[in-house]
């Protein structure tokens, strides 16, 4: 399957990168490559085969919210931020 | 692995690990060191021991972490320049509980940036090199793990498998190697890979010391809605069954098949051994092969049961996995956007160039690949033909091995083609690189446990690994196995 520069475009954004037009070729050869390997699970009946997500087949458990004390605070979790200001995370302008 | 009544003391059980691991510092294990703060804490063991107070099942034993395992000690940077700045306000809970014994993290190990390799080259900070042969890889994704165990600078280290990152670098490196079943050990903490394979396990020396980690960090943890109840530390049978029925109460066949096989799991041998037809390819190395048949003759010496097994299916695990996980990691790195943590691009101008820059100039090539492989086969028009293919697959894949699991108790196969390739062989191809997996990813599309046990070195020195195999919940059966194994063959 070709993959074309278009699609290379398209995958970037839906991954949030930025890339040079250097890095699309390479990659862009490299998926191709990937694609064409895990494309032979064409060869393989799967009809009527339920899929399996998660082995242990769980489900959703419920249970009453609660406040229970944490490892950490606010101050600690800002400290994280690469730039905060009066308890808000800093980012530029969006609008 | 006890020290309060030994000849020794945790400071300088400590300060041994330290100094090998400044010794063996070319080997590019660790990326981190915390000396200050082990030390630290060896002398608060030491003064415990000495006021004869409680101490704990590994009172003064230093480990190593792979570094994708949060704590506040060190920076957690999963080898990526993207997590570089991260110092974590919390602790795994599965370092928590091995801390809780007395064990005192020595640094944090390398691997490939974010778990994604099979060889540790894929690092931000350079490969990790083979504890037998430096110009040869370490494997991966926890290759640092694997050699600070090998070179003996600790005891134990930690690691995470999703698809081999745990057996593959223990085979490379001469060193026991164990994934648990799915869920047995709490993943809360650990930068996440791909959540529906993603195990944590251990490097040791011997199958005892993982027995004794396995018992102390096994278990249901209220921040892991995907932990089991503890069925290690009860009777392995008993509790099989129970937990069995109590967590697959809407999946009748592999509930039932599963409780069958463990019901059918003799605690002590002769056990019925399955080895796979499928496995026996022209691209498996002769020193492997005969490394597997030599030992195949050992068990029916002592009395164990071989079964050929023809197991089709297998051949598809690889493409499965490189689809289904893939998905996984574009969903679960998206988080990573320099917004609340990590590294934020210095030239960003905009929120977008913020997201788009950070990613770009933060990740690994190899990510960016898995993350826009991920994205590709969850885009639409291509949902069908690949995700939804390969999770359909995986259920045939698990039927599979519940049919080998009813005509044996435990499966033993190479865990990869060949020994440890040479820095670079590789790098340029991910196809090949991916092909070093295709024996360690099926048994994490089915949530098995996987043990790689050293058996043999070839005639260039290198470690040659093979992997033992059992059903869901029998990791306890299976340590015990390769024990006696262990035993047998001394």
């Amino acid at each position: 399957m070709k993959i074309t520069s278009v699609e290379i475009d398209h995958l970037a954004e839906l991954s949030n990168f930025s890339l040079s037009e250097q890095e699309k070729q390479n990659l862009g050869q490299d998926l191709e490559n990937i694609i064409g390997y895990i494309s032979q699970l064409d060869e393989l009946d799967t009809k009527d085969v339920e899929p399996t997500y998660q082995v242990f087949e769980m489900e959703n458990v419920w249970r009453e919210d609660e406040i229970l004390p944490q490892e950490t605070d606010r101050d600690g979790l800002l400290a994280l931020a690469p730039d905060a200001q009066d308890y808000q995370i800093k980012v530029p302008k969006v609008l | 692995m006890k020290i309060a009544d030994k000849n020794t003391s945790a400071y300088s059980l400590v300060s041994d690990a330290l100094e090998k691991a400044e010794k063996y510092k070319d080997y590019n294990i660790f990326i981190s060191l915390d000396k200050e703060g082990a030390l630290q804490k060896a002398k608060i063991i030491d003064e415990k021991i000495k006021n004869k107070e409680k101490v704990g099942r590994l009172a003064g034993v230093p480990f190593a972490i792979k570094d994708n395992f949060l704590s506040p000690a060190g920076n957690t940077t999963a080898a990526s320049k993207i997590l570089e700045p991260l110092k974590s306000p919390i602790t795994a809970t599965s370092v928590k509980k091995l801390e809780d014994e007395g064990a005192i993290v020595i640094g944090r190990t390398n691997l490939d940036s974010f778990a994604h390799g099979s060889s540790t080259e894929n690092s931000y900070f350079g490969p990790t090199l083979n504890a037998h042969d430096k110009t040869r890889v370490s494997g991966g994704s926890s290759g640092g793990s694997a050699v600070a165990v090998a070179l003996d600078i600790v005891p134990f280290a930690t690691g995470t498998d999703t698809g081999g990152s745990i057996r593959q670098p223990a085979s490379f490196n001469g060193v026991y190697g164990f994934k648990p079943t799915y869920g047995t050990i709490s993943r809360y903490g650990v930068v996440a890979m791909a959540s529906s394979t993603d195990c944590i396990g251990f490097f040791a020396k011997n199958p005892e010391d993982i027995d004794l980690l396995m018992s102390i960090t096994s278990g249901q943890d209220p921040k892991d809605m995907t932990t089991l109840p503890d069925y290690y530390n009860k009777d392995g049978r008993e509790n099989a069954a129970v937990a069995g029925a109590a967590s697959e109460p809407h999946d009748d066949a592999i509930s039932e098949s599963h409780n069958a096989t463990s019901e059918s799991l003799p605690t002590a041998g002769p056990h019925t051994i399955g080895i796979i037809n499928d496995f026996d390819t022209d691209s498996l190395d002769s020193d492997i092969r005969a490394a597997l048949d030599s030992q195949i003759d050992a068990l029916q010496k002592a009395g164990h049961k071989i079964v050929r097994l023809d197991m089709p299916t297998l051949k598809y695990a690889l493409a499965v996995y490189y689809i289904v996980v893939p998905a996984e990691i574009a969903s679960n790195l998206s988080r990573h956007d320099g917004i609340r943590y990590g590294y934020r691009s210095k030239d960003a101008r905009t929120l977008d160039e913020v997201y788009g820059k950070s990613r770009s100039e933060g990740f690994m090539p190899e990510n960016k690949r898995r993350i826009m492989i991920g994205n590709f086969v969850l885009s639409s028009g291509f949902y069908d033909a690949y995700y939804l293919k390969a999770e359909q697959a995986r259920t045939l894949i698990i039927k599979e091995y519940e049919k080998a699991f009813s005509k044996c108790d435990f499966i033993l196969t190479p865990v990869s083609p060949n020994p440890a390739f040479k820095l670079g062989e590789k790098t340029s191809d991910p196809v090949a690189m991916y092909l070093e997996d295709v024996m360690s990813v099926p048994l994490n599309l089915a949530g098995l446990p996987g043990l790689a046990i050293p058996v043999a070195k070839n005639k260039d020195g290198l470690s040659i690994g093979l992997q033992l195999v059992g059903p869901r919940r029998s990791d306890k059966a299976l340590l015990e196995f390769a024990k006696s194994i262990k035993k047998e063959g001394e």
